[in-house]
Protein backbone atom coordinates (compact mmCIF):
# COMPACT_ATOMS: atom_id res chain seq x y z
CA UNK A 1 0.00 0.00 0.00
CA UNK A 2 1.14 3.56 -0.64
CA UNK A 3 -0.26 7.07 -0.53
CA UNK A 4 -1.94 6.81 -3.92
CA UNK A 5 -3.98 3.85 -2.70
CA UNK A 6 -5.44 6.14 -0.06
CA UNK A 7 -6.82 8.42 -2.78
CA UNK A 8 -9.10 5.67 -3.96
CA UNK A 9 -10.44 4.79 -0.51
CA UNK A 10 -11.68 6.64 2.51
CA UNK A 11 -11.22 6.40 6.25
CA UNK A 12 -13.43 4.02 8.18
CA UNK A 13 -14.27 6.81 10.58
CA UNK A 14 -16.36 8.37 7.76
CA UNK A 15 -18.68 5.36 7.54
CA UNK A 16 -21.37 7.20 9.48
CA UNK A 17 -21.95 4.23 11.78
CA UNK A 18 -21.56 3.85 15.53
CA UNK A 19 -23.54 5.42 18.36
CA UNK A 20 -25.21 8.80 17.64
CA UNK A 21 -23.55 9.00 14.23
CA UNK A 22 -26.22 11.35 12.86
CA UNK A 23 -24.69 14.11 14.99
CA UNK A 24 -21.35 12.63 16.08
CA UNK A 25 -19.12 12.29 13.05
CA UNK A 26 -16.13 10.72 14.80
CA UNK A 27 -14.25 10.13 18.04
CA UNK A 28 -10.52 10.67 18.18
CA UNK A 29 -7.96 9.92 20.87
CA UNK A 30 -4.32 11.00 20.66
CA UNK A 31 -1.28 10.40 22.83
CA UNK A 32 1.86 12.56 23.00
CA UNK A 33 5.05 10.60 23.70
CA UNK A 34 8.77 11.40 23.71
CA UNK A 35 11.85 9.21 23.60
CA UNK A 36 13.76 9.47 26.88
CA UNK A 37 17.29 9.89 25.50
CA UNK A 38 16.66 12.76 23.07
CA UNK A 39 15.89 16.44 23.56
CA UNK A 40 12.38 17.57 22.66
CA UNK A 41 11.93 18.75 19.06
CA UNK A 42 12.68 22.46 19.66
CA UNK A 43 16.21 21.62 20.94
CA UNK A 44 16.94 18.58 18.79
CA UNK A 45 19.58 18.65 16.05
CA UNK A 46 19.09 17.31 12.52
CA UNK A 47 21.05 14.22 13.59
CA UNK A 48 18.75 13.70 16.59
CA UNK A 49 15.63 13.91 14.44
CA UNK A 50 17.03 11.56 11.82
CA UNK A 51 17.96 9.07 14.56
CA UNK A 52 14.50 9.32 16.20
CA UNK A 53 12.85 8.75 12.82
CA UNK A 54 15.11 5.77 12.08
CA UNK A 55 14.41 4.12 15.45
CA UNK A 56 10.66 4.50 15.12
CA UNK A 57 10.67 3.36 11.48
CA UNK A 58 12.66 0.21 12.23
CA UNK A 59 10.45 -0.72 15.16
CA UNK A 60 7.19 -0.02 13.30
CA UNK A 61 8.40 -2.10 10.34
CA UNK A 62 9.39 -4.90 12.69
CA UNK A 63 5.92 -4.84 14.27
CA UNK A 64 4.25 -4.74 10.86
CA UNK A 65 6.40 -7.59 9.46
CA UNK A 66 5.66 -9.78 12.48
CA UNK A 67 1.95 -8.96 12.00
CA UNK A 68 1.56 -7.61 15.48
CA UNK A 69 0.64 -4.33 13.84
CA UNK A 70 -1.21 -3.98 10.51
CA UNK A 71 0.64 -5.81 7.78
CA UNK A 72 -0.90 -3.32 5.34
CA UNK A 73 0.51 -0.37 7.25
CA UNK A 74 1.78 2.57 5.17
CA UNK A 75 4.91 4.34 6.39
CA UNK A 76 5.64 7.68 4.73
CA UNK A 77 8.66 9.96 4.90
CA UNK A 78 6.79 13.27 5.15
CA UNK A 79 9.91 15.25 4.32
CA UNK A 80 10.17 13.50 0.95
CA UNK A 81 6.52 13.96 0.02
CA UNK A 82 5.32 16.49 -2.54
CA UNK A 83 3.45 19.44 -1.07
CA UNK A 84 0.19 18.22 -2.61
CA UNK A 85 0.57 14.85 -0.86
CA UNK A 86 1.26 16.48 2.48
CA UNK A 87 -1.81 18.65 2.01
CA UNK A 88 -3.79 15.52 1.12
CA UNK A 89 -2.78 13.87 4.42
CA UNK A 90 -3.86 16.99 6.33
CA UNK A 91 -7.27 16.97 4.63
CA UNK A 92 -7.53 13.33 5.50
CA UNK A 93 -6.85 14.17 9.18
CA UNK A 94 -3.87 11.80 9.22
CA UNK A 95 -1.31 14.51 9.94
CA UNK A 96 -1.54 18.02 11.40
CA UNK A 97 -0.99 21.20 9.41
CA UNK A 98 2.13 21.82 11.50
CA UNK A 99 3.50 18.40 10.58
CA UNK A 100 2.94 19.14 6.89
CA UNK A 101 4.63 22.55 7.11
CA UNK A 102 7.56 21.69 9.40
CA UNK A 103 11.01 20.85 8.08
CA UNK A 104 13.53 18.09 8.64
CA UNK A 105 13.26 14.34 9.22
CA UNK A 106 9.66 13.45 10.02
CA UNK A 107 7.23 10.70 9.11
CA UNK A 108 3.78 9.22 9.49
CA UNK A 109 2.59 5.62 9.77
CA UNK A 110 -1.01 4.96 8.74
CA UNK A 111 -2.92 1.82 9.69
CA UNK A 112 -5.38 -0.04 7.53
CA UNK A 113 -8.70 1.75 7.06
CA UNK A 114 -6.98 4.87 8.45
CA UNK A 115 -8.07 3.91 11.93
CA UNK A 116 -4.77 5.00 13.40
CA UNK A 117 -1.80 7.12 12.52
CA UNK A 118 1.53 7.77 14.21
CA UNK A 119 3.27 11.07 13.48
CA UNK A 120 7.03 11.06 14.09
CA UNK A 121 8.79 14.33 15.02
CA UNK A 122 5.73 16.54 15.25
CA UNK A 123 5.55 18.76 18.35
CA UNK A 124 6.51 15.65 20.32
CA UNK A 125 8.60 12.75 19.05
CA UNK A 126 5.47 10.63 18.73
CA UNK A 127 1.87 11.65 18.25
CA UNK A 128 -0.33 8.56 18.10
CA UNK A 129 -3.99 8.91 17.10
CA UNK A 130 -6.94 6.57 16.72
CA UNK A 131 -10.16 7.61 14.98
CA UNK A 132 -13.50 5.82 15.19
CA UNK A 133 -16.85 6.57 13.57
CA UNK A 134 -19.59 7.83 15.92
CA UNK A 135 -19.35 8.30 19.68
CA UNK A 136 -16.81 5.67 20.68
CA UNK A 137 -14.11 7.22 22.88
CA UNK A 138 -13.57 4.29 25.22
CA UNK A 139 -13.02 1.77 22.40
CA UNK A 140 -10.64 4.26 20.76
CA UNK A 141 -8.75 4.54 24.05
CA UNK A 142 -8.43 0.76 24.42
CA UNK A 143 -7.09 0.55 20.88
CA UNK A 144 -4.59 3.35 21.28
CA UNK A 145 -3.34 2.02 24.60
CA UNK A 146 -2.48 -1.32 22.97
CA UNK A 147 -0.74 0.53 20.15
CA UNK A 148 1.17 2.54 22.75
CA UNK A 149 2.27 -0.72 24.48
CA UNK A 150 3.54 -2.14 21.18
CA UNK A 151 5.55 0.99 20.36
CA UNK A 152 6.98 1.04 23.83
CA UNK A 153 8.53 -2.41 23.51
CA UNK A 154 11.60 -0.93 21.92
CA UNK A 155 11.22 2.75 22.68
CA UNK A 156 11.86 4.08 26.18
CA UNK A 157 9.50 6.95 26.88
CA UNK A 158 10.36 10.10 28.79
CA UNK A 159 8.39 9.56 31.98
CA UNK A 160 8.50 10.88 35.50
CA UNK A 161 6.67 9.22 38.37
CA UNK A 162 5.24 12.48 39.63
CA UNK A 163 4.46 14.22 36.32
CA UNK A 164 3.72 11.24 34.07
CA UNK A 165 4.62 11.30 30.37
CA UNK A 166 6.86 14.30 29.72
CA UNK A 167 5.90 16.44 26.73
CA UNK A 168 7.37 19.44 24.93
CA UNK A 169 4.47 21.63 26.02
CA UNK A 170 3.38 21.60 29.68
CA UNK A 171 -0.24 21.65 28.51
CA UNK A 172 0.11 17.98 27.51
CA UNK A 173 2.17 16.61 30.41
CA UNK A 174 0.75 13.72 32.46
CA UNK A 175 -1.33 11.39 30.35
CA UNK A 176 -0.40 13.17 27.10
CA UNK A 177 -3.94 12.36 26.08
CA UNK A 178 -6.39 14.40 24.09
CA UNK A 179 -9.83 12.91 23.51
CA UNK A 180 -12.06 14.68 21.04
CA UNK A 181 -15.47 14.19 19.55
CA UNK A 182 -16.42 15.82 16.25
CA UNK A 183 -20.02 16.99 16.28
CA UNK A 184 -22.21 18.27 13.46
CA UNK A 185 -24.27 21.12 14.96
CA UNK A 186 -26.01 23.01 12.12
CA UNK A 187 -29.24 23.75 13.98
CA UNK A 188 -27.39 25.30 16.93
CA UNK A 189 -25.59 27.52 14.41
CA UNK A 190 -28.81 28.54 12.62
CA UNK A 191 -30.57 29.32 15.91
CA UNK A 192 -27.51 31.27 17.11
CA UNK A 193 -27.11 29.24 20.27
CA UNK A 194 -23.67 27.87 19.49
CA UNK A 195 -21.74 30.66 21.27
CA UNK A 196 -23.69 30.04 24.45
CA UNK A 197 -22.86 26.34 24.26
CA UNK A 198 -19.14 27.12 23.82
CA UNK A 199 -19.05 29.38 26.82
CA UNK A 200 -20.55 26.70 29.03
CA UNK A 201 -18.07 24.11 27.70
CA UNK A 202 -15.15 26.38 28.46
CA UNK A 203 -16.38 26.72 32.03
CA UNK A 204 -15.93 22.98 32.51
CA UNK A 205 -12.44 23.05 30.95
CA UNK A 206 -13.33 21.61 27.58
CA UNK A 207 -11.93 23.11 24.37
CA UNK A 208 -13.85 23.71 21.14
CA UNK A 209 -12.14 23.69 17.74
CA UNK A 210 -13.11 23.56 14.09
CA UNK A 211 -12.88 20.67 11.63
CA UNK A 212 -9.12 20.90 11.11
CA UNK A 213 -8.02 21.40 14.70
CA UNK A 214 -6.38 24.31 16.45
CA UNK A 215 -7.30 27.71 15.12
CA UNK A 216 -9.34 26.32 12.25
CA UNK A 217 -12.76 27.58 11.27
CA UNK A 218 -15.83 25.53 11.99
CA UNK A 219 -16.39 24.64 8.32
CA UNK A 220 -19.55 22.74 7.58
CA UNK A 221 -20.79 23.36 11.16
CA UNK A 222 -18.42 20.73 12.54
CA UNK A 223 -17.04 21.28 16.01
CA UNK A 224 -14.48 19.27 17.93
CA UNK A 225 -14.93 19.09 21.68
CA UNK A 226 -11.87 17.97 23.64
CA UNK A 227 -10.31 17.91 27.09
CA UNK A 228 -7.71 20.45 28.16
CA UNK A 229 -6.57 18.83 31.37
CA UNK A 230 -3.96 16.08 31.05
CA UNK A 231 -2.54 16.00 34.58
CA UNK A 232 -4.14 14.58 37.71
CA UNK A 233 -6.97 12.70 36.00
CA UNK A 234 -6.79 9.14 34.67
CA UNK A 235 -7.33 8.51 30.96
CA UNK A 236 -10.71 6.90 31.60
CA UNK A 237 -11.88 9.80 33.78
CA UNK A 238 -10.81 12.41 31.23
CA UNK A 239 -12.59 10.59 28.39
CA UNK A 240 -15.66 10.11 30.56
CA UNK A 241 -15.72 13.85 31.14
CA UNK A 242 -15.67 14.53 27.40
CA UNK A 243 -18.07 11.67 26.66
CA UNK A 244 -20.56 12.75 29.33
CA UNK A 245 -21.07 16.18 27.83
CA UNK A 246 -21.74 14.86 24.32
CA UNK A 247 -25.29 13.52 24.98
CA UNK A 248 -26.18 16.94 26.37
CA UNK A 249 -24.94 18.64 23.18
CA UNK A 250 -26.75 16.08 21.03
CA UNK A 251 -29.91 16.84 22.97
CA UNK A 252 -29.49 20.62 22.44
CA UNK A 253 -28.92 20.08 18.71
CA UNK A 254 -32.00 17.84 18.45
CA UNK A 255 -34.11 20.40 20.32
CA UNK A 256 -32.87 23.14 17.97
CA UNK A 257 -33.79 21.00 14.96
CA UNK A 258 -37.27 20.38 16.39
CA UNK A 259 -37.62 24.08 17.00
CA UNK A 260 -36.73 24.84 13.36
CA UNK A 261 -39.28 22.32 12.12
CA UNK A 262 -41.96 23.68 14.46
CA UNK A 263 -41.27 27.31 13.57
CA UNK A 264 -41.29 26.77 9.86
CA UNK A 265 -41.03 23.35 8.31
CA UNK A 266 -41.24 24.98 4.84
CA UNK A 267 -38.31 27.33 5.43
CA UNK A 268 -36.13 24.47 6.67
CA UNK A 269 -37.19 22.12 3.86
CA UNK A 270 -36.55 24.92 1.37
CA UNK A 271 -33.07 25.53 2.78
CA UNK A 272 -32.19 21.83 2.54
CA UNK A 273 -33.65 21.38 -0.95
CA UNK A 274 -31.93 24.48 -2.35
CA UNK A 275 -28.61 23.31 -0.92
CA UNK A 276 -29.07 19.88 -2.51
CA UNK A 277 -30.14 21.51 -5.77
CA UNK A 278 -27.10 23.77 -5.97
CA UNK A 279 -24.71 20.92 -5.19
CA UNK A 280 -26.24 18.79 -7.96
CA UNK A 281 -26.23 21.48 -10.62
CA UNK A 282 -23.49 24.05 -9.94
CA UNK A 283 -20.83 24.53 -12.63
CA UNK A 284 -18.24 26.13 -10.36
CA UNK A 285 -18.22 26.09 -6.57
CA UNK A 286 -15.78 27.02 -3.77
CA UNK A 287 -14.77 24.73 -0.95
CA UNK A 288 -16.45 26.98 1.64
CA UNK A 289 -19.76 27.03 -0.20
CA UNK A 290 -19.60 23.27 -0.68
CA UNK A 291 -19.06 22.66 3.05
CA UNK A 292 -21.85 25.08 3.93
CA UNK A 293 -24.34 23.42 1.58
CA UNK A 294 -23.27 19.87 2.44
CA UNK A 295 -23.99 20.73 6.07
CA UNK A 296 -27.62 21.54 5.23
CA UNK A 297 -27.90 18.39 3.13
CA UNK A 298 -26.47 16.28 5.93
CA UNK A 299 -29.03 17.67 8.36
CA UNK A 300 -31.74 17.17 5.73
CA UNK A 301 -30.95 13.45 5.50
CA UNK A 302 -31.09 13.11 9.28
CA UNK A 303 -34.50 14.81 9.36
CA UNK A 304 -35.87 12.63 6.57
CA UNK A 305 -36.14 15.57 4.15
CA UNK A 306 -33.81 13.86 1.67
CA UNK A 307 -34.28 10.16 1.12
CA UNK A 308 -32.06 9.24 -1.85
CA UNK A 309 -28.67 9.91 -0.25
CA UNK A 310 -26.60 8.11 2.40
CA UNK A 311 -24.97 9.88 5.36
CA UNK A 312 -21.66 8.14 4.61
CA UNK A 313 -21.73 9.62 1.08
CA UNK A 314 -22.07 13.14 2.45
CA UNK A 315 -19.40 12.48 5.11
CA UNK A 316 -16.96 11.46 2.40
CA UNK A 317 -17.85 14.42 0.18
CA UNK A 318 -16.79 16.81 2.96
CA UNK A 319 -13.28 15.37 2.67
CA UNK A 320 -13.11 14.43 -1.02
CA UNK A 321 -14.03 17.94 -2.24
CA UNK A 322 -11.04 19.50 -0.42
CA UNK A 323 -8.40 21.05 -2.74
CA UNK A 324 -5.65 18.41 -2.52
CA UNK A 325 -8.17 15.54 -2.84
CA UNK A 326 -9.61 16.97 -6.06
CA UNK A 327 -6.13 17.38 -7.51
CA UNK A 328 -5.06 13.87 -6.49
CA UNK A 329 -8.21 12.38 -8.01
CA UNK A 330 -7.70 14.39 -11.18
CA UNK A 331 -4.00 13.54 -11.22
CA UNK A 332 -2.76 17.06 -11.86
CA UNK A 333 -2.18 20.40 -10.16
CA UNK A 334 -5.13 22.77 -10.61
CA UNK A 335 -5.48 26.51 -10.00
CA UNK A 336 -8.16 27.74 -7.56
CA UNK A 337 -10.63 28.51 -10.36
CA UNK A 338 -9.93 25.18 -12.09
CA UNK A 339 -10.51 23.45 -8.75
CA UNK A 340 -13.90 25.13 -8.35
CA UNK A 341 -14.96 23.79 -11.77
CA UNK A 342 -13.55 20.34 -10.97
CA UNK A 343 -15.31 20.34 -7.59
CA UNK A 344 -18.67 21.20 -9.20
CA UNK A 345 -18.20 18.42 -11.78
CA UNK A 346 -17.24 15.95 -9.06
CA UNK A 347 -20.32 16.86 -6.99
CA UNK A 348 -22.67 16.61 -9.99
CA UNK A 349 -21.26 13.22 -10.83
CA UNK A 350 -21.44 11.88 -7.27
CA UNK A 351 -24.81 13.34 -6.33
CA UNK A 352 -26.89 12.76 -9.44
CA UNK A 353 -26.45 9.05 -9.13
CA UNK A 354 -26.99 9.37 -5.39
CA UNK A 355 -24.11 6.92 -4.86
CA UNK A 356 -20.58 7.99 -4.08
CA UNK A 357 -18.61 5.85 -6.45
CA UNK A 358 -14.88 5.49 -6.18
CA UNK A 359 -12.83 6.92 -8.99
CA UNK A 360 -12.89 4.81 -12.13
CA UNK A 361 -10.41 1.99 -11.77
CA UNK A 362 -8.47 1.11 -14.86
CA UNK B 1 26.17 53.88 33.03
CA UNK B 2 23.24 55.09 30.95
CA UNK B 3 20.45 52.99 29.50
CA UNK B 4 21.12 52.08 25.86
CA UNK B 5 17.59 53.01 24.84
CA UNK B 6 16.91 56.18 26.82
CA UNK B 7 19.03 58.42 29.05
CA UNK B 8 17.96 57.04 32.42
CA UNK B 9 20.53 55.25 34.56
CA UNK B 10 20.95 51.62 33.51
CA UNK B 11 20.10 49.31 36.40
CA UNK B 12 19.77 46.10 34.34
CA UNK B 13 22.78 44.39 32.86
CA UNK B 14 21.56 41.55 30.72
CA UNK B 15 23.66 39.00 28.89
CA UNK B 16 21.80 37.91 25.76
CA UNK B 17 22.69 34.30 24.94
CA UNK B 18 20.24 33.62 22.14
CA UNK B 19 22.43 34.95 19.29
CA UNK B 20 25.69 33.51 18.00
CA UNK B 21 27.78 35.48 20.49
CA UNK B 22 26.87 36.50 24.06
CA UNK B 23 25.86 40.16 24.04
CA UNK B 24 25.77 42.66 26.90
CA UNK B 25 22.68 44.85 27.12
CA UNK B 26 22.40 47.72 29.61
CA UNK B 27 18.95 49.10 30.30
CA UNK B 28 16.89 51.06 32.81
CA UNK B 29 14.05 49.27 34.60
CA UNK B 30 11.34 50.44 32.20
CA UNK B 31 13.25 49.55 29.03
CA UNK B 32 14.31 46.23 30.55
CA UNK B 33 10.70 45.24 31.14
CA UNK B 34 9.88 46.03 27.53
CA UNK B 35 13.01 44.21 26.33
CA UNK B 36 12.24 41.06 28.29
CA UNK B 37 8.58 40.87 27.28
CA UNK B 38 8.04 38.58 24.31
CA UNK B 39 7.40 40.53 21.09
CA UNK B 40 4.03 40.44 19.35
CA UNK B 41 5.19 37.97 16.71
CA UNK B 42 6.71 35.75 19.36
CA UNK B 43 3.48 35.87 21.32
CA UNK B 44 1.48 34.89 18.25
CA UNK B 45 3.49 31.70 17.91
CA UNK B 46 2.69 30.53 21.40
CA UNK B 47 -0.48 28.85 22.51
CA UNK B 48 -2.07 32.14 23.59
CA UNK B 49 -3.54 30.79 26.81
CA UNK B 50 -0.20 29.39 27.92
CA UNK B 51 1.74 32.60 27.26
CA UNK B 52 -0.93 34.64 29.00
CA UNK B 53 -0.87 32.41 32.04
CA UNK B 54 2.90 32.48 32.22
CA UNK B 55 3.06 36.27 31.93
CA UNK B 56 0.43 36.67 34.61
CA UNK B 57 2.05 34.22 36.96
CA UNK B 58 5.50 35.75 36.52
CA UNK B 59 4.18 39.28 36.94
CA UNK B 60 2.72 38.36 40.33
CA UNK B 61 5.60 36.26 41.60
CA UNK B 62 8.68 38.14 40.46
CA UNK B 63 10.18 41.58 40.38
CA UNK B 64 11.69 42.66 37.06
CA UNK B 65 15.14 41.91 38.41
CA UNK B 66 14.21 38.42 39.56
CA UNK B 67 12.59 37.79 36.23
CA UNK B 68 15.70 38.91 34.36
CA UNK B 69 17.80 36.52 36.43
CA UNK B 70 15.32 33.69 36.02
CA UNK B 71 15.16 34.23 32.27
CA UNK B 72 18.87 33.60 31.96
CA UNK B 73 18.84 30.34 33.86
CA UNK B 74 19.62 27.50 31.47
CA UNK B 75 19.08 23.76 31.62
CA UNK B 76 22.50 22.08 31.94
CA UNK B 77 21.34 19.22 29.71
CA UNK B 78 19.77 20.84 26.65
CA UNK B 79 20.87 24.45 27.19
CA UNK B 80 17.43 26.05 26.87
CA UNK B 81 17.02 29.25 28.91
CA UNK B 82 13.85 30.07 30.77
CA UNK B 83 13.45 33.07 28.46
CA UNK B 84 13.45 30.79 25.41
CA UNK B 85 10.83 28.59 27.04
CA UNK B 86 8.72 31.64 27.85
CA UNK B 87 8.94 32.82 24.26
CA UNK B 88 8.25 29.50 22.54
CA UNK B 89 5.99 27.86 25.11
CA UNK B 90 7.91 24.62 24.46
CA UNK B 91 10.45 22.95 26.71
CA UNK B 92 13.78 21.63 25.44
CA UNK B 93 14.21 18.23 27.11
CA UNK B 94 12.79 15.97 29.83
CA UNK B 95 15.24 17.42 32.37
CA UNK B 96 13.60 20.87 32.08
CA UNK B 97 10.75 19.58 34.21
CA UNK B 98 13.29 19.10 37.03
CA UNK B 99 15.45 22.12 36.24
CA UNK B 100 12.51 24.57 36.17
CA UNK B 101 10.39 22.57 38.62
CA UNK B 102 9.66 25.49 40.93
CA UNK B 103 8.67 27.83 38.09
CA UNK B 104 6.55 25.24 36.31
CA UNK B 105 4.56 24.15 39.33
CA UNK B 106 2.19 27.17 39.52
CA UNK B 107 1.83 27.00 35.74
CA UNK B 108 0.83 23.33 35.85
CA UNK B 109 -1.59 24.10 38.65
CA UNK B 110 -3.09 26.86 36.55
CA UNK B 111 -3.52 24.68 33.44
CA UNK B 112 -4.50 21.38 35.01
CA UNK B 113 -5.54 22.19 38.56
CA UNK B 114 -3.22 19.38 39.70
CA UNK B 115 0.49 18.66 39.84
CA UNK B 116 0.52 14.90 40.18
CA UNK B 117 0.06 12.33 37.44
CA UNK B 118 -2.69 9.74 37.74
CA UNK B 119 -3.12 7.19 34.99
CA UNK B 120 -1.14 4.96 32.70
CA UNK B 121 2.46 4.11 33.55
CA UNK B 122 4.91 2.77 30.94
CA UNK B 123 5.34 -1.00 30.92
CA UNK B 124 9.06 -0.54 30.98
CA UNK B 125 9.60 2.49 33.12
CA UNK B 126 13.17 3.84 33.23
CA UNK B 127 14.21 3.83 36.90
CA UNK B 128 14.58 7.60 36.85
CA UNK B 129 15.55 8.42 33.28
CA UNK B 130 18.96 9.65 34.51
CA UNK B 131 20.97 7.52 32.08
CA UNK B 132 18.86 8.78 29.19
CA UNK B 133 19.25 12.38 30.32
CA UNK B 134 23.01 11.83 30.53
CA UNK B 135 22.96 10.67 26.90
CA UNK B 136 21.25 13.89 25.83
CA UNK B 137 24.00 15.90 27.55
CA UNK B 138 26.85 13.79 26.13
CA UNK B 139 25.53 14.06 22.55
CA UNK B 140 25.35 17.84 22.94
CA UNK B 141 28.88 17.96 24.33
CA UNK B 142 30.08 15.83 21.43
CA UNK B 143 28.54 18.19 18.92
CA UNK B 144 30.13 21.16 20.69
CA UNK B 145 33.53 19.41 20.73
CA UNK B 146 33.26 18.86 16.97
CA UNK B 147 32.36 22.50 16.47
CA UNK B 148 35.40 23.53 18.53
CA UNK B 149 37.45 21.12 16.40
CA UNK B 150 38.41 19.25 19.56
CA UNK B 151 38.26 15.89 17.80
CA UNK B 152 40.04 13.98 20.52
CA UNK B 153 37.40 14.96 23.07
CA UNK B 154 34.66 14.27 20.52
CA UNK B 155 35.82 10.73 19.90
CA UNK B 156 36.10 10.06 23.66
CA UNK B 157 32.53 11.25 24.03
CA UNK B 158 31.41 9.16 21.06
CA UNK B 159 32.87 6.01 22.67
CA UNK B 160 31.19 6.83 25.97
CA UNK B 161 27.85 7.36 24.19
CA UNK B 162 28.18 4.04 22.37
CA UNK B 163 28.84 2.14 25.58
CA UNK B 164 25.80 3.63 27.30
CA UNK B 165 23.59 3.03 24.25
CA UNK B 166 24.70 -0.61 24.12
CA UNK B 167 24.00 -1.06 27.83
CA UNK B 168 20.54 0.40 27.41
CA UNK B 169 19.84 -1.91 24.48
CA UNK B 170 20.82 -4.96 26.53
CA UNK B 171 18.60 -4.02 29.46
CA UNK B 172 15.78 -3.25 27.01
CA UNK B 173 16.07 -6.66 25.34
CA UNK B 174 16.12 -8.37 28.72
CA UNK B 175 12.98 -6.64 29.88
CA UNK B 176 11.23 -7.36 26.55
CA UNK B 177 12.08 -11.05 26.87
CA UNK B 178 10.72 -11.15 30.39
CA UNK B 179 7.31 -9.91 29.20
Amino acid sequence: MNLNDLTNSSGEWLRGTGPESDIVMSSRVRLARNIADFPFISRSTDTDRAEIERRVREHVQHLSDSRRLDAALIYMDVNELEEIDRQFLVERQLISREHAENEGARAVAVGQGEQFSVMVNEEDHLRIQVMHSGLDLIAAWERISKLDDLLEERITYAFNERLGYLTACPTNVGTGLRGSVMLHLPALVITRQIEKVFRSLQKINLAVRGLYGEGSQALGDFYQISNQITLGLSEEDVLKKVGDVVPVLIDYERQAREFLIRESQETLHDRVSRAYGILRTAQTISSEETMHLLSSVRMGINLGLISDLEISTVNRLFIHTQPAHLQKLRGEILSASERDIERAAYLRDRLNGGELRGPETN
Amino acid sequence: MKCQRCNNPATFHITELTGDEPQEVHLCEECAREYLAPSKEEMAEVVPALAGMLAEQLAIGQTAEELARLDQRACPICGITFLEFRKQGRLGCPNDYLCFEKELEPLLLNIHGETKHIGKVPQRCPADGKTQIRLIRLRREMKEAVMMENYERASELRDEIRIIEAELRVSQDQSTKRD
